[in-house]
């Protein structure tokens, strides 16, 4: 009555698991996706957008070309030299006249703090390589996150990934990503 | 000197293979944990730029992807050599992005929505009015967390 059940041969298990294992090997993909990271402005209806008054030391301009040139502020720049000018217009360390104004803000964390108005503006040409686009993008980027980088050093002895959301909010509000895009001109 | 070789004749033991399915299995674990499937097969060359100060796309489930460029040379001869947008599995144009938005939103929980990311994969080559194009639509669609993917850059 009672017949055992032969026992299942355990040999082929390796082969099926290589089989599977080679499967898997070959689909992967472990790179993991990154990039840069930003916001588009909301969509305004009509083209006719308010145009808000900034002065003109508030403006960082930065005009990239159809042959991959920089224009820094009305003068030719070079792209190395990009964040070092934007740092510079960000923070402004001197209250120098030419650049951006400050104005008093309460801020968590800080207290009354002066921050600054300025904005950067970008504005490239409809021919310009995506690469050098994104070259451009990444140094202003860098640019705002040095900054955060060195106020978290100084205010909290830690740098800036590793603080709570509370503080990282109070040095975003003093060192506001502020990049605004122009639409691209329209060649005729 | 014969002092090494005791009985010569003794065969060499076979190697037990017991352990083999458990070790290809482990190895067999590690990879289906850490697979991430292609989802679309590309119809574009896409080279993407190199950049330094990265954000990594956390939630792969929030990432609606974007592909221009080139198309690849199996295709140049229909598409042209002129860099296209792909959405999906297909070459779009860019009216297509709005629709694409709209049903890669309807795809997700309403919780989800908010926090939806688009990821461009454009080529570095590409020149930046196709580009500024498809922005424009993203603005239009309401789709303004975007993500300009690039690969990690040497840091100076």
């Amino acid at each position: 009555m009672s017949r055992k059940v032969p026992e299942v041969p355990a040999a082929s298990l390796a082969d099926i698991a290589f089989m599977l294992l080679i499967f898997f090997l070959v689909t992967t993909t472990m790179d993991v996706d990154s990039g840069l990271e930003r916001r588009l402005p909301q969509w305004v209806e009509e083209e006719n957008e308010e145009e808000i008054d900034v002065k003109e030391r508030n403006i960082f301009a930065v005009l990239v070309n159809r042959d991959n040139a920089l224009l820094v502020e009305n003068e030719y720049a070079q792209i190395e030299d990009l964040k070092e000018r934007a740092k510079e217009f960000m923070e402004n360390p001197t209250n120098d006249e030419s650049l951006p104004e400050k104005e008093p803000k309460d801020i968590p964390f800080f207290g009354e703090v002066m921050v600054t108005k300025g904005v950067i503006s970008l504005r490239n040409d409809l021919d310009t390589k995506y690469g050098t686009y994104i070259a451009v993008q990444n140094e202003l980027v860098a640019a705002i996150n040095e900054l955060r980088e060195e106020l978290a050093k100084e205010q909290f002895g830690k740098s800036y990934e590793d603080l709570e959301r509370e503080e990282q909010n109070a040095i975003r509000k003093i060192y506001p990503s502020r990049i605004s895009e122009a639409e691209p001109k329209k060649r005729n | 000197m014969s002092k090494f070789k005791k009985g010569g004749k003794k065969e060499l033991p076979p190697i037990s293979t017991a352990s083999l399915p458990d070790i290809v299995f482990m190895l067999l674990f590690f990879f289906m944990v850490s697979t991430t499937m292609r989802e679309v097969t590309l119809n574009v060359k896409v080279k993407l730029p190199e950049a330094t100060e990265l954000s990594k796309l956390e939630k792969k489930s929030l990432v609606s992807y974007i592909y221009i460029g080139e198309p690849l040379p199996q295709y140049q001869s229909k598409f042209g050599v002129a860099p296209r947008i792909q959405l999906n599995d297909q070459f779009a144009s860019v009216g297509d992005i709005s629709d694409f938005i709209i049903a890669e939103r309807e795809a997700r929980d309403e919780a989800e929505r908010p926090f939806m990311i688009t990821s461009l994969k454009v080529d570095e080559n590409t020149k930046m009015g196709i580009v500024a194009d498809v922005k424009q639509e993203l603005r239009k669609a309401a789709a303004l967390h975007i993500n300009y993917s690039s690969r990690k850059g040497r840091e100076e």
